[in-house]
C-alpha cells in the first residue's frame, strides 16, 4: 500500500512540474508584440470581413485587378450580422484572430465606445475626413474624449417595401401614391392589417414580430438606458412598443424569426405583404424572391421616420497592418465607393457627397415597379428624428433580449410572463 | 564508473568464456535493464506531454481565470472577485435550464442509442450477405461532416417548411413546434445525436460480440436455447465490459453535447431557443463568454461547474455499474 501510494506521489510530482514548464513555455511564446506594424508589398494581402452585403465585391476585384494598387484585398462576408457579432466579440476579447478591416452594425458602436473597449481599435481620425459623412453618423462613431473608432459606411432611413399584386388582390389600392395614406401612422397600418388578414387569410401583412417591433422602437426616445446610460427597461414607451406588437402578433405575423429558413421562404410563397424597408433590405428582397413581380416601395413610414442600422468599418488594434488598413477603409467610404456599392447593395450610404450623386442620378430599381429608390431613400433620410433613439453602451444586447421577448410571444408564450423573463435578464447583465 | 569503463570487452569476453558471473554486469546489460524499465513510461509520455499542454494548463488556467473580473472588450484580467462569478452562475436561472436540458437530451438519446446499437450489433453479428458493406455502411452518418447534417436536419425540423411538419401538415395534423417546445427541441436534437452516434457504438458492441467464442453458441443451440435466449443470456453477459465501455463514454459525451443543439439553434442569438428551451451546459459556458459583464471568468466559472458534474455523475456510473457487476458475480 505504502510504496503505491509513494510511487502515485512521486508521479503527481512530476506532472505537476511538467505541467508548470509546459505552462511556462506557452507563455513565453505568446509574447509576440502585435503592435509592430510591418509594412505591406504588392502581393501581401490586406483582410476586411463585412456581414450581409457591403456591396465591395465589385470594389475589392477592381482594387486587385489593378497593377498599381500597394497590396492586395481578401474580403471574408458574413451572411449574418448576429453570427458575425459572436466571432467579432470573441476576437475582441481574446486579442487575436481578427482581420485588418472589421465591419460593425451602428448598434453596437456603443458598447465599443465605452472604457475598455475604445482601447482594441485604432484611432482612425482625419481632419480631411470631417465633413465627409452625415454628422450624426459620423458622431456616433466617436468617443468622448475624440477618438474616432469607425468609418460610417450607410445609414438606414426605412421605407416599407410592400406587395403591390397582393394589394390588389385583397382589395386595397397599390399605387405608390395611393398606398402612402395606409403607411401614415402605426393605427392605420395595424387596422389596414386586419382588412388585409379579412380578404387574405392565408398571407400575413408582415415579414415577422421582431421587424416591426424594430421599427417602433427606432422611434422611442430612451427604449433601454436614461442618458446617463442608467438601465431602464420598465419605462412605459418601451412596453407600449412591446403591448402593440404582443398584441398583434397571432392575427398580423407571420411569428417565424428573421433571417431564418422560414423567413426567407416567405419571401417567395406569399407569406407577407410588407416588410419595413431599410436600403439594405432591398438586397435582402432580390436575393430571396428574384422571380417574384410584384414589389414596390412606397416613400411613407408609420409615425414619421425611423433609421434601422448603418454600418461601420473599424481597424482592431491586433491588426498588423494598421496604416494601410485605415488607408483602405477611407478608400471603402470616398464618395465614388459609397456610389459602386449602393448600386450593388441599395443602401443608403451614410458619405454626403454620394447621396448627393445618387439623388441626381434619381435611378429607379426595375425590381421594385421602377421606383425612385434614391430619391425615396434620401426623402426617408429628411424624416428620421436626430438623436433618436438613445443608444447607450447596453442597447446592442438589451435589443437582442427584447427581439427574444417577442419571439417568445410569437412562439405562444403569454406576454407578461415573457415580459417578466427580459427583466429578469436585463438584470442577470450586470 | 571509470572502474567498469577501462576494460569493458575483456569483461565480456572473460564473462562468458567462464560461464556465468553475475556479480559483474556490462553496459549493454545496465542498457537492456534501462530499457526494460524506462522505455515505457517513454512510450507513454507524448500522451501525457501533449495533454499537459492542452489539457491540464487551460484547465488549471480556467480554475484560476474563475476567480477574477474580465470586463467585456477589455485586453486585460481584472482584480480578484473571490466566489462570485460561481455565485452568479448557481443563481441563473439560465444555468439551471441548461442543466435539466442536457439531462432530458442525455436520456433521450443515450438510453434509446445504446438499446438500439445492441441490437443493430447483434442482427450483424449474424450470418448475412454482404456482411462487410453492412458494417461499413452503418458507420455512414459517423462520417458526414457536422455541416453537412446541420442541413439535413435543419430541411427536417425547420418550423414551417420542414420535411416533417410539411408531412403532418399534408395528413391535416398540426405541425409540431420544434423549437419552441422544449420536449419537441430535445426529441429533434436527440434524434441527430443517435442518428450521429448509434453505427458508432453498434460497431464497438459487434466488435465485442465477435470475441464471444462460438462453441458457447453451440453448446447453447445443442440445449435447445433460442435466438432469443441465447442474446439475453450468452452475448448480453459477454460483452459487459465493452457494455460499460459504452455507457460511461457516452455519459461523458452526451453530458458534454454542443454540437448538435448549436446546429439545431435557428435562434438569432444562438441563446438556445427564446426561452433557452434547448440550451445545454456547454452551450451556456460558449454563450457567456459572450455575453456584456465579464464574459471570461464566468464562463469559467460555469466551466468548472460543469467538469464537477461530469465528475460526480461518472462517479455514480461507476458505483452503480460495479455494484450490478457484483451482484451478477454473486
Amino acid at each position: 500500500m505504502s510504496k503505491i501510494s509513494k510511487s502515485w506521489r512521486r508521479g503527481l510530482a512530476a506532472g505537476a512540474v511538467a505541467t508548470l514548464v509546459v505552462g511556462l513555455v506557452a507563455a513565453c511564446g505568446g509574447g509576440d508584440d502585435p503592435s509592430e506594424s510591418t509594412k505591406l508589398g504588392k502581393d501581401d494581402t490586406l483582410t476586411i470581413t463585412t456581414f450581409s452585403e457591403f456591396g465591395y465585391g465589385d470594389l475589392i476585384e477592381k482594387w486587385n485587378a489593378d497593377p498599381e494598387r500597394p497590396f492586395k484585398v481578401k474580403q471574408t462576408v458574413v451572411a449574418e450580422w448576429d453570427t458575425w457579432k459572436q466571432s467579432l466579440t470573441t476576437g475582441l476579447q481574446s486579442g487575436e484572430g481578427l482581420t485588418d478591416i472589421v465591419g460593425i452594425e451602428g448598434d453596437m458602436m456603443p458598447a465599443l465606445l465605452a472604457e475598455g473597449a475604445s482601447e482594441q481599435f485604432v484611432d482612425l481620425s482625419d481632419s480631411e475626413l470631417d465633413s465627409r459623412w452625415m454628422e450624426s453618423k459620423y458622431l456616433e462613431g466617436k468617443t468622448a474624449d475624440g477618438k474616432q473608432i469607425g468609418y460610417p459606411t450607410d445609414a438606414g432611413p426605412e421605407a416599407f417595401c410592400y406587395r403591390a399584386d397582393l394589394f390588389e388582390k385583397a382589395g386595397l389600392p397599390s399605387d405608390r401614391e395611393a398606398v402612402k395614406e395606409l403607411f401614415k401612422d402605426w393605427d392605420t397600418y395595424y387596422a389596414t392589417g386586419e382588412q388585409f388578414k379579412k380578404k387574405m387569410p392565408k398571407t400575413a401583412w408582415y415579414d415577422s414580430s421582431g421587424a416591426v417591433a424594430q421599427a417602433m422602437l427606432n422611434q422611442v426616445e430612451y427604449p433601454f438606458q436614461t442618458k446617463d446610460q442608467k438601465v431602464d427597461v420598465d419605462n412605459p414607451d418601451l412596453r407600449e412598443v412591446y403591448d402593440t406588437v404582443s398584441q398583434h402578433a397571432p392575427t398580423l405575423s407571420t411569428k417565424v424569426e428573421q433571417w431564418g429558413e422560414d423567413w426567407m421562404a416567405n419571401f417567395t410563397n406569399d407569406g407577407f405583404a410588407t416588410i419595413p424597408c431599410p436600403g439594405w433590405m432591398f438586397a435582402n428582397i432580390k436575393d430571396s424572391a428574384p422571380d417574384v413581380k410584384g414589389w414596390d416601395i412606397v416613400d411613407a413610414f408609420p409615425g414619421g421616420g425611423g433609421n434601422w442600422g448603418g454600418s461601420y468599418l473599424a481597424v482592431p488594434t491586433q491588426s498588423e497592418h494598421p496604416d494601410e488598413a485605415k488607408e483602405f477603409a477611407n478608400y471603402l467610404t470616398t464618395a465614388e465607393s459609397q456610389v459602386a456599392a449602393s448600386k450593388v447593395a441599395g443602401n443608403f450610404p451614410a458619405n454626403l457627397e454620394a447621396q448627393t450623386v445618387l439623388a441626381e442620378e434619381n435611378a429607379t430599381d426595375p425590381y421594385f415597379n421602377d421606383a425612385p429608390t434614391s430619391q425615396i431613400l434620401a426623402s426617408r433620410a429628411e424624416a428620421v428624428p436626430a438623436g433618436v433613439p438613445f443608444k447607450g453602451d447596453k442597447y446592442s444586447d438589451i435589443l437582442g433580449l427584447f427581439q427574444q421577448a417577442i419571439r417568445r410571444v410569437d412562439e405562444g408564450t403569454d406576454p407578461d410572463k415573457s415580459w417578466a423573463t427580459f427583466v429578469e435578464g436585463v438584470e442577470g447583465m450586470s | 564508473m571509470p572502474t567498469t569503463t577501462s576494460a569493458p570487452v575483456e569483461n565480456a569476453t572473460t564473462a562468458t568464456s567462464a560461464g556465468a558471473s553475475p556479480r559483474r554486469q556490462t553496459w549493454r546489460d545496465r542498457l537492456s535493464r534501462w530499457d526494460l524499465k524506462l522505455s515505457p513510461y517513454l512510450y507513454i509520455a507524448p500522451f501525457f506531454l501533449v495533454f499537459a499542454i492542452i489539457g491540464l494548463y487551460p484547465m488549471l488556467y480556467t480554475g484560476y481565470l474563475s476567480f477574477f473580473s474580465w470586463p467585456a472588450y477589455g485586453s486585460e484580467v481584472g482584480p480578484w472577485v473571490g466566489w462570485d462569478n460561481y455565485a452568479h452562475v448557481l443563481g441563473d436561472s439560465v444555468f439551471r435550464k441548461a442543466f435539466w436540458n442536457t439531462m432530458g437530451i442525455f436520456l433521450l438519446s443515450s438510453v434509446p442509442q445504446i438499446i438500439v446499437a445492441t441490437i443493430l450489433a447483434a442482427l450483424l453479428d449474424t450470418r448475412l450477405r454482404g456482411r462487410t458493406l453492412w458494417r461499413m455502411s452503418i458507420l455512414l452518418p459517423f462520417v458526414v461532416a457536422p455541416a453537412a447534417s446541420a442541413m439535413i436536419f435543419g430541411a427536417i425540423f425547420a418550423d414551417g417548411t420542414g420535411l416533417i411538419n410539411q408531412t403532418l401538415d399534408g395528413f391535416g395534423l398540426s405541425k409540431v413546434p420544434w423549437h419552441a417546445d422544449r420536449f419537441a427541441s430535445w426529441t429533434a436534437i436527440a434524434t441527430m445525436v443517435n442518428w450521429r452516434w448509434t453505427g458508432y457504438n453498434a460497431l464497438i458492441i459487434l466488435a465485442a460480440m465477435q470475441a464471444i467464442p462460438r462453441d458457447l453458441y453451440e453448446a447453447a443451440d445443442i440445449d435447445g436455447a433460442s435466438k432469443v435466449k441465447q442474446f439475453f443470456h450468452v452475448t448480453l453477459p459477454s460483452i459487459r465490459p465493452t457494455m460499460i465501455f459504452v455507457i460511461v463514454t457516452s455519459t461523458i459525451g452526451g453530458l458534454q453535447i454542443f454540437t448538435e443543439p448549436r446546429i439545431f439553434d435557428t435562434n438569432l442569438r444562438f441563446q438556445g431557443g427564446s426561452d433557452f428551451q434547448y440550451t445545454t451546459l456547454t452551450m451556456y459556458v460558449f454563450n457567456t463568454a459572450q455575453t456584456t459583464t465579464n464574459p471570461y471568468p464566468r464562463a469559467a466559472a460555469a466551466a468548472w461547474v460543469l467538469f464537477l458534474i461530469i465528475v460526480g455523475i461518472a462517479l455514480i456510473n461507476f458505483l452503480v455499474t460495479r455494484a450490478v457487476q457484483r451482484r451478477s458475480l454473486r
